[in-house]
């Protein structure tokens, strides 16, 4: 199980970035990804990921190959 | 007019849910110098000088064109963009719009890293020796990526210790940094505060972001509030300056700012900026969206003029750009991007500043005084008279009438009345003459910028501009070329009331004007 930030979306805004608990996130070409090997979409940590709870775009960070 | 004292939260609870504050907030003495300049004094973000304050308060803001109308006229500002992530969503903001050709607070070309930005701040500083502050001020919020806000204060700090530090936040997560904010000398903190209750705050803020949670509505407004309001205490407790922006947002906060003008105060706020909303659909915000619309120029100055007495009011705002360079109203940061940045030779000469900084300074009070005294000249001129109107002055700057009415990109506006004129804002326009002709198509939104003025004073205007505006009600007047501007708007108005008088004109009331959306850019 992973999230995946969807680019053209993304506003590179790093809001994501330090509010994951797994450092799954980073900064590639002034937008941000989800590493999927290391992302828990929080479980274990949180009730929600926080990528998504932080996230000022709607619709951004989805579950991947949902 | 809202009843937020219902739901406001007092000190005492603040401070008993919260174990932050070292030190009782006591507002020092100097706080608010409204309630030290004299009377009828409308406000420091106006004229204040050395004489309206202690001479700590004045060291602070005598250079910082932000916290000093006099200043903005002398010294320039520059922010960088290091701190992108916001805590919080704002119904006036959308992340996603950035575009150089539009200006307003929040947009931003370029991101920065600490140590471009540092780069950056040490070029301009040497190209523009009367660069004296540096803002972080967004876009996001610069308290919520604090790692990043004060590794770039630090290494600053290091290379160019002259330059005053300050930031802007929406104060979510200012509680818990005061000690890091005191830490690096900085003595100018921006709190945006639109509301003291949370029912009209939940109409302002769709979320924020806390404990790990989203939290919405009333419950998200509440814990923003009390953050705002404590953070503000600890600030004053501290000795730091503190200007308090608030966004009018007709419908929603207009009468309501009122309330949040005496409670900032109370809290020792320094200035309060109360800004018009800007608010366009093809800037994808929420209230872009929903058609909120921003307030007319009467409308913000109504309460602009409501909040006079109490916490002073600062009315020389630009609303720039988070990575505007240069004075206010102005914007150099094309100048200044990272490509050119690599190119330029830099070298930090804080003793060429230093005495371009002096030079600047002695232009400035040699200007101050012959104000004063050309001032005291017209004194009691002016028959006693209940007449009070506004007017439009082009100026290039030195405090006087000097600017043809066509290379204006924005008026001064005065409030003149017998015996005082006071400046009570600026309005952007549109240049009305590009390439030494007149563009008639601008001429009517230029009406519109002033259309509650009864005169405009220019060094110059053409014939065709001139019958447009007669035709408007709006009298041009080029007869004090070069005058300070508070002596020519006070001759004028004697002059137009002994014509009232005398039943040549016929005093009338004027309607309102409108607000150009959006702030300065480079290029227009």
């Amino acid at each position: 199980m992973s999230l995946k930030i969807i680019a053209d979306l993304c506003t590179g805004c790093s809001a994501c970035e330090p509010e994951c608990p797994n450092e799954a996130i980073s900064e590639k070409k002034s937008t941000f990804i989800i590493n999927p090997d290391k992302c828990t979409e929080c479980e274990g940590d949180y009730d929600t990921p926080q990528c998504v709870a932080v996230c000022p775009v709607d619709h951004c960070i989805l579950p991947l190959a949902a | 007019m809202q009843s937020a004292a219902a739901s406001y939260v007092s000190l005492a609870d603040l401070k008993t849910s919260h174990n932050v504050l070292a030190t009782p907030a006591e507002v020092p003495a100097h706080a608010g110098c409204g309630t030290s300049g004299g009377e009828g004094k409308a406000s420091c973000g106006t004229s204040d000088g050395p004489d309206d304050m202690p001479a700590d308060v004045w060291n602070k803001v005598k250079n910082h064109p932000c916290y000093s109308e006099e200043a903005h006229h002398h010294y320039a500002r520059m922010h960088v963009a290091v701190a992108p992530a916001c805590n919080i969503q704002c119904n006036y903001c959308n992340r996603k719009y950035d575009c150089s050709n539009e200006s307003r607070p929040g947009v931003v070309s370029q991101k920065l890293t600490p140590e471009q930005a540092v780069k950056k701040v040490v070029a301009v500083a040497s190209e523009i020796p009367q660069m004296t502050v540096l803002g972080i001020a967004g876009p996001g919020d610069s308290l919520a990526s604090p790692k990043k806000t004060f590794e770039t204060f630090r290494m600053l700090q290091e290379q160019a210790p002259d330059i005053k530090l300050c930031l802007s936040t929406n104060g979510l997560a200012l509680p818990g940094l005061v000690d890091e904010i005191c830490k690096y000398n900085i003595d100018h903190v921006t709190i945006t505060i639109n509301m003291v209750d949370p029912e009209v705050g939940a109409k302002i803020y769709p979320w924020i972001f806390w404990d790990h949670k989203r939290i919405t509505g009333v419950e998200a407004a509440t814990i923003l509030h009390q953050q705002q309001m404590l953070g503000l205490e600890m600030l004053t407790a501290r000795g730091v300056l503190t200007k308090i922006n608030s966004v009018l947002i007709p419908g929603i906060n207009d009468e309501h700012l009122i309330e949040v003008n005496r409670e900032v105060k109370k809290r020792g706020a320094f200035l309060h900026n109360i800004m018009p909303l800007i608010s366009e659909a093809e800037h994808g915000t929420v209230f872009g969206l929903t058609g909120q619309r921003g307030p007319t120029a009467q409308e913000l100055k109504a309460v602009q003029d409501a909040c006079m007495g109490g916490a002073n009011l600062m009315r020389h705002c630009r609303q720039c750009r988070a990575d505007a360079v240069g004075l206010l109203g102005e914007d150099r940061s094309e100048e200044f991007t990272l490509d050119k940045i690599e190119e330029m030779e830099v070298v930090y000469d804080l003793d060429r500043r230093r005495s371009y900084q002096d030079r600047v300074e002695a232009e400035r009070q040699a200007q101050h005084a012959a104000k004063v005294e050309a001032l005291a000249a017209t004194q009691g001129a002016g028959a006693a008279d209940d007449i009070k109107v506004l007017v439009a002055v082009a100026t290039t700057g030195g405090g006087r009438v000097n600017q043809h009415f066509g290379h204006a990109d924005e008026f001064q506006i005065f409030e003149v009345s017998a015996g005082e004129a006071l400046f009570v804002g600026h309005r952007r326009v549109d240049l009305y003459c590009q390439g030494g002709y007149g563009e008639d198509e601008q001429l009517p939104s230029i009406v519109n910028a002033i259309n509650d003025c009864h005169a405009v004073l220019v060094s110059k205007i053409g014939a065709c501009p001139r019958d447009e505006l007669k035709t408007a009600g709006i009298e041009p007047v080029d007869s004090y070329v070069d005058e300070f501007i508070e002596k020519a708007a006070l001759s004028w108005f004697a002059d137009y009331t002994g014509r009232v008088a005398r039943g040549e004109t016929e005093h009338k009331v004027r309607g309102d004007a409108s607000i150009r959306q959006g702030a300065f850019t480079a290029v227009a």
